[in-house]
């Protein structure tokens, strides 16, 4: 997994609730067997007409924020269905960091998975970054070690992560092996089970 | 020490290790797989040379992106070619570890959240995990089943287990007895509707209260299901008789001593008298009407008596958002709900495709047909079931015939129109009464006006052609 240590670049904003992974990620691109390329059906619906021309209003269609690696959104992101794609679309189009009040879970977790940042911040401070935002050409820093994000105008923000999840995406760690590492307490489990719990194994 | 809840119970037999930081390794019982979530799991156990721990803990169904008809064909039914590359890619991989499948066509093949409860492969006590957000079904039986992505079903395919930091405690207790014609979706909806779509985020929800009690296993699947749509990731009820007469001589269930020894572990399974929640929330459902989604999220909701809310009423932000929904659900502010003229029904999806979701629309079919009514001219509406098991009890039962003769289309087990992702879906701009779970923009096709409810309503608005209470047809 990439590392994510920090990040300076445009950020899209996009006000608007309830973002839903299907939005995110519609159906029709669920059926890769492939997690590259997820980028093109990005926010489809909202990108591209019926007919698959982009849609001039939407956001990332503006050139003024082309290139954005971050997106400033609404409450409750990433809602809906667990599909990582949403991730893996994000990161494929080039969003590295998302800003919003707040996330859903199985979304927020599945983020650390793949080298993206997630940032909860207070309503009203998403307010002002959205604002910052608006007319796209100003770069935003995001720094991870500090937990901070700084505006273009210089104002800073303060964000909270959880400290193990923080260190992995620090590091770009892959969780299969962190795991690996406790094998045998798996394996002492497994016995413990077996003998307490045997209808659980099938024979 | 103040009593433990039944997530804490739970929580605390699975822990393998806690690391510094606080995440938690958790032991998985059950993985559940489809073709959708998991191709790109096995690519990575490959990259890596990692091997699948414990096949025998796993089980592979196909149902996101099969065709509702024509599966005795097998993959060869499925004229899409993504698809068919991810299903043959499924079987391929589940060959090569060694794990249990049940293929399309296969009469034990269906919906995961169907299939899992109905081989007996889901029990009381376990820890449940599936690339798949309405994983919290399982907890109708008092497991701790959780959706999770593609990373996390290549990280218990490895280890058979989870990083995990423990949610809070959250319980929802229904009171009083439902009104004929009201159950366990609308009991859901109308949570939703109170909590709202975050309500529920960073938390387990158990499910209490006589209403809840008194609730089938297929209703209790149908309110745990739900509970993604509130934002917890799992839904519990602690098991009781219901649970164990339903268990009994499951194909996977524990069987002669092994039953026994069971049956006494999973009576422990409850939250003590004193153990703390971190939220609360009660509703009486004697209050409740049966209820129907008007907007894009599933918290958008309103009794089939009530009205679409009025932007000019609201505050700006959220008028704002109001608008934009009416605007694609092509709905007039303030307009009686019931009003809705509909072009589609569906009636299935892991919330409503069980035996007795079926009997319930079927009784609604029958009663109509018997007044001489049938499903209204301009509207298609399909009955999908859960599971070829639950296709075969039906048929026993007749169902089939009592739908095909209102006119319904009777179709093969599947996901089927409730995410889109195979044949099933809506055109732009159709209007569909359905038993799924999300009304979510495109989420039923491009441009689908997607009204949630329970399949007595479904049924209802079918003949009807448009919104209505289903208690007018019982």
């Amino acid at each position: 997994m990439r590392p994510f240590t920090d990040l300076h670049a445009k950020a899209a904003p996009l006000p608007m609730a309830n973002l839903d992974t299907d939005q995110i990620i519609p159906k029709q691109f669920l059926k890769t067997v492939e997690r590259e390329g997820l980028g093109k059906g990005l926010f489809y619906d909202l990108r591209f007409d019926a007919a698959g021309h982009p849609k001039p209003g939407f956001v990332l269609n503006d050139p003024r924020y082309a290139g954005a690696g971050i997106l400033v959104a609404g409450d409750n992101f990433g809602c809906g269905s667990s599909r990582e794609h949403a991730a893996w679309a994000l990161e494929d189009f080039g969003i590295r960091c998302v800003i919003a009040p707040s996330f859903a879970d199985i979304f927020y977790g599945n983020c650390f998975q793949n080298g993206l940042l997630p940032i909860a911040l207070p309503e009203a401070d998403v307010r002002v970054l959205m604002d910052e935002a608006k007319g796209g050409n100003h770069v935003f820093s995001v720094d991870l070690a500090s937990q901070t994000v700084t505006a273009p105008s210089g104002r800073l923000f303060r964000f909270e992560i959880d400290p193990a999840r923080k260190e992995k995406l620090l590091q770009g760690l892959d969780s299969i092996g962190e795991t690996l590492q406790h094998a045998a307490e798996i394996d002492v489990f497994e016995m413990r089970q077996a003998l307490g719990q045997p209808w659980l194994e099938r024979a | 020490m103040a009593g433990r809840t039944l997530y804490d119970k739970i929580w605390d037999a699975h822990v393998v290790s806690q690391d510094p930081g606080g995440e938690s390794v958790i032991y998985i019982d059950l993985h559940l797989i489809h073709e959708v979530t998991t191709p790109q799991a096995f690519a990575g156990l490959r990259a890596a040379h990692r091997g699948v721990r414990r096949p025998d803990r796993t089980l592979a169904v196909a149902d996101h992106n099969v065709p509702t008809e024509s599966q005795a064909l097998g993959v060869a039914a499925v004229a899409d070619e993504e698809a068919r590359l991810q299903l043959e890619t499924l079987a391929r991989n589940v060959a090569d570890a060694g794990i249990e499948f049940f293929p399309m066509g296969d009469p034990r093949n269906g919906i995961v959240h169907v299939v899992g409860p109905e081989q007996g492969r889901t029990q009381p006590g376990m820890t449940i995990v599936c690339g798949d957000s309405h994983t919290s079904t399982h907890g109708a039986f008092g497991a701790l089943a959780q959706g999770i992505g593609t990373s996390e079903v290549e990280h218990v395919l490895a280890t058979q287990t989870l990083r995990q930091l423990k949610s809070k405690n959250m319980r929802v207790t229904f009171t009083g007895a439902p009104a004929p014609g009201v159950g366990a979706k609308d009991f859901a909806l109308a949570m939703i509707g109170e909590i709202g779509t975050a309500g529920g985020t960073g938390c387990v929800i158990e499910y209490a209260g006589e209403a809840v009690r008194a609730l089938s296993m297929e209703g209790r699947m149908t309110l745990c299901n739900m509970t993604i749509e509130g934002g917890a990731r799992g839904g519990l009820v602690a098991p009781d008789e219901t649970t164990f007469a339903y268990m009994a001589g499951r194909p996977s269930a524990p069987k002669g001593g092994a039953w026994e020894l069971a049956l006494a572990h999973w009576r422990t399974l409850f939250s003590d008298p004193d153990a703390e929640f971190d939220k609360e929330v009660v509703i009486d459902v004697s209050r409740l009407a049966p209820m129907v989604t008007w907007g894009t999220s599933p918290e958008d909701v309103t009794p089939v008596t009530g009205r679409v809310p009025d932007p000019a009423a609201l505050g700006e932000a959220r008028a704002q958002q109001v608008r934009r929904m009416l605007d694609y659900m092509g709905l007039e502010p303030g307009q009686p709900i019931a009003d809705a003229r509909i072009d589609r029904v569906f009636i299935g999806s892991c919330t409503n495709s069980r035996i007795e979701d079926l009997r319930a629309a079927a009784d609604v079919a029958r009663r109509a047909t018997e007044r001489g009514r049938r499903v209204a001219d301009h509207v298609r509406a399909m009955v999908v079931p859960g599971s070829g098991l639950v296709k075969e009890q039906a048929e026993i039962e007749g169902l089939d015939e009592v739908f095909r003769r209102a006119g319904f289309d009777w179709r093969e087990p599947g996901c089927s129109m409730c995410l889109g992702m195979n044949p099933d879906r809506l055109a732009p701009g159709e209007r569909c009464a359905s038993t799924s779970n999300r009304n979510f923009e495109g989420r039923q096709g491009r441009g689908g006006r997607t009204h949630l409810m329970s399949p007595a309503m479904a049924a209802a608005a079918a003949i009807a052609g448009h919104i209505v209470d289903a208690r007018k047809f019982l």
